[in-house]
């Protein structure tokens, strides 16, 4: 039997993880991304991998994915983490008042954690501010953004998977109320073409709602992007939290010989016009300084902005986006009376090969196939393989 | 934050279309606006056609190596209005195939960063219980390395024989001497120890001037040209090697 075509759009973790989850179920697979894989929001986070903690009070769901897919990450990509743990530390009496909600929080979704004096925490990390009160120490580690995603796309490729970047997506091919493929332009060769599917995926992250509006179909997605600073030298060696609710400049995440400091929260309308708000900027010393002082004199490596692609309502009056649950969707858009398009958004880094997973589950449903999942099993090629 | 019009030269081909040329684009910056959002920039409101390599935007992943007025450096830590010149020509990394605008293909360069089998240590040194393996002094975050291709564009031996294996390749052999880890240190000098090999470089140290990420390359072949002597030496009077 011939095998199923999908086609996935977005070169991001998600559409990585999602070839690499299907080529292992049978399924035929094209990636087309505008760009170069990873461009888009994929590449430019912190570098955190999720123990959950950050949401384990107000966002469980969520808090419940990291720490799951933390502990299968950790299993198939070995050697891509920096097994650094992180602190969750507390500056001020609000924040050892939280540290209660905080560790109960994190036993009721099933994050370890383990409760620091003073002294221990500043053992582990000499340079926290030493006005600081207690930490909690909890299962986070650093990954390099890009190259924990290629290795998706180097297990795919290598499993048969036609990826092809600098490829964007300019039209969708319909016939009565299906999608039967793509028209893209091949910006190496600057040709456009058209490519037929059985079945299409939208997971161009903060910029599915552009690819749900070329088939006319709604896609509740709020791009909302953060700033994040990068400072030269490894200030700290764990990930270092502030023990606090979600807020502006609450994490510094050291990656390879940087510090990042993130980050921030807005919404917008356009993911190709984030501009970088200089208040923003200021906000990542001024509250990073706060967890460990030498903030303030690192010197200066980059400063950027990234959209995520959290679930919300599109057009609705501004607000910061902190609200938004970091959890991913979903949607197989027949309910919508559109056949052979499924939209996967929401979601982290940490979350996409659980994401990949959940969409190719709808898949196989949709076309009546059994095929289990098999991605949290299969140990990743090395992201080098990717190339080659 | 006042703002600036400047005129950049970009590098434009397209595999099967016409021969290389340079496109004039007129973009506005400010004191932060980096070469990279800039090129998005005009991507986005002049001409989404024209590509490049980009993902992480703060010096890390190192995929938008290229050159910036004839020096090869990442976009994205590049601003604008620092390089001081009304134009700006940018241009690909040179001593790599360009597939198109300014977009290189990585390929080849893999294939021999790879051969070493340098391993990156990923685990933090400071934690409690993360002791060094025996035999190594301390762990070396040998994670320096951004793979952007900017020492192998800027060297002028790569320019003129290909088969060079070049400094970003011979730095990773280097490492797997200095700090053997999965990689069989024997295997490594002796690929380094070719014709096209370490005893290639001119010892211009281009590459270590241009690298992003303080890796030197040029001192790290200088120390494999060492290391291969010594055990030559060693090996002629007799003491193994």
């Amino acid at each position: 039997m011939e095998k199923l075509h999908v086609l996935i759009i977005g070169g991001g973790g998600t559409g990585g993880a999602l070839a690499h989850d299907l080529i292992l179920r049978g399924f035929r697979v094209t990636l087309v991304e505008r760009g170069e894989v990873t461009s888009g929001t994929t590449g430019r986070h912190h570098g955190l991998v999720h123990s959950g903690g950050r949401y384990a009070v107000k966002d469980r769901e969520s808090a419940i994915e990291c720490i799951e897919e933390n502990e299968v990450l950790r299993r198939i990509m070995p050697g891509s983490f920096e097994e650094n743990d992180g602190l969750f530390v507390a500056i001020t009496d609000e924040d050892v008042e939280y540290s209660h909600s905080f560790i109960e929080g994190c036993a009721d979704c099933g994050i370890p954690t383990r409760r620091l004096t003073r002294e221990q925490a500043l053992r582990l990390e000499p340079n926290l501010n030493p006005k600081m009160r207690m930490a909690v120490q909890i299962p986070d580690a650093t990954m390099d953004a890009m190259r924990m995603a290629l290795r998706f796309f180097a297990s795919a490729k290598h499993g048969g998977a036609d990826i092809r970047p600098f490829t964007e997506v300019i039209g969708i091919r319909k016939e009565g109320n299906a999608v039967t493929g793509v028209q893209v332009t091949d910006h190496v060769h600057g040709k456009g073409y058209e490519i037929g599917a059985d079945l299409v995926v939208n997971a161009a992250g903060p910029w599915s709602g552009k690819i749900a509006d070329m088939v006319g179909v709604e896609v509740p997605i709020r791009p909302s992007p953060g700033v994040m600073l990068a400072l030269r030298g490894r200030l700290c060696n764990m990930v270092v939290n502030r023990l606090a609710p979600s807020g502006d400049g609450d994490i510094i995440v050291p990656q390879r010989g940087l510090s990042v400091v993130g980050t921030t929260s807005w919404v917008v309308d356009d993911p190709d016009d984030l501009g970088l708000p200089e208040d923003h900027v200021e906000k990542m010393y001024t509250e990073g300084a706060k967890m460990i002082p030498m903030v303030r004199q690192a010197p200066f490596r980059a400063a950027w902005a990234a959209a995520r692609p959290l679930i919300g309502p599109r057009k609705a009056d501004a607000d910061t986006g902190r609200e938004l649950s970091r959890t991913f969707k979903c949607f197989d858009h027949v309910d919508e009376g559109v056949e052979g398009f499924v939209t996967i958004t929401g979601g982290k880094a940490t979350t996409a090969r659980g994401m990949a997973e959940a969409t190719a589950d709808v898949i196989c449903q949709k076309v009546g196939l059994e095929a289990p999942c098999r991605t949290a099993e299969e140990v990743l090629l090395p992201y080098t393989a990717y190339y080659n | 934050m006042s703002e600036r019009e400047v005129q950049f030269k970009v590098f434009r081909y397209k595999q099967g279309q016409s021969t290389p040329r340079y496109e004039t684009f007129t973009v506005k910056v400010d004191e932060n606006t980096t070469v990279l959002v800039a090129l998005q920039d005009i991507r986005r409101d002049q001409d989404p056609t024209l590509i490049l390599r980009h993902s992480c935007h703060h010096a890390s992943c190192g995929t938008c190596g290229m050159r910036i007025n004839g020096q090869e450096q990442l976009a994205c830590v590049v601003k604008v209005v620092e390089l001081g010149t009304p134009e700006v020509v940018v241009e690909p990394l040179q001593n790599l195939p360009v597939l198109s605008d300014l977009v290189v293909d990585m390929s080849g360069f893999y294939e021999r960063y790879t051969t070493p089998d340098m391993a990156y240590v990923r685990q933090s040194e400071f934690l409690a219980g993360a002791k060094a393996p025996e035999g190594i002094k301390a762990y070396e975050r040998y994670e320096n390395c951004l793979e952007c291709g900017c020492c192998v564009s800027a060297c002028p031996i790569a320019g003129s024989d290909d088969g060079y294996l070049g400094p970003a390749a011979l730095a990773a052999a280097w490492r797997v001497v200095e700090e053997p880890r999965t990689g069989d240190p024997k295997y490594a000098l002796a690929w380094a120890d070719q014709p096209k090999g370490c005893w290639r470089c001119h010892v211009a140290f281009e590459c270590s001037e241009v690298c992003p990420s303080q890796v030197y390359p040029g001192e790290a072949i200088m120390s494999l040209r060492k290391e291969l002597t010594r055990r030559k030496f060693r090996r002629f009077f007799g003491r193994g090697g």
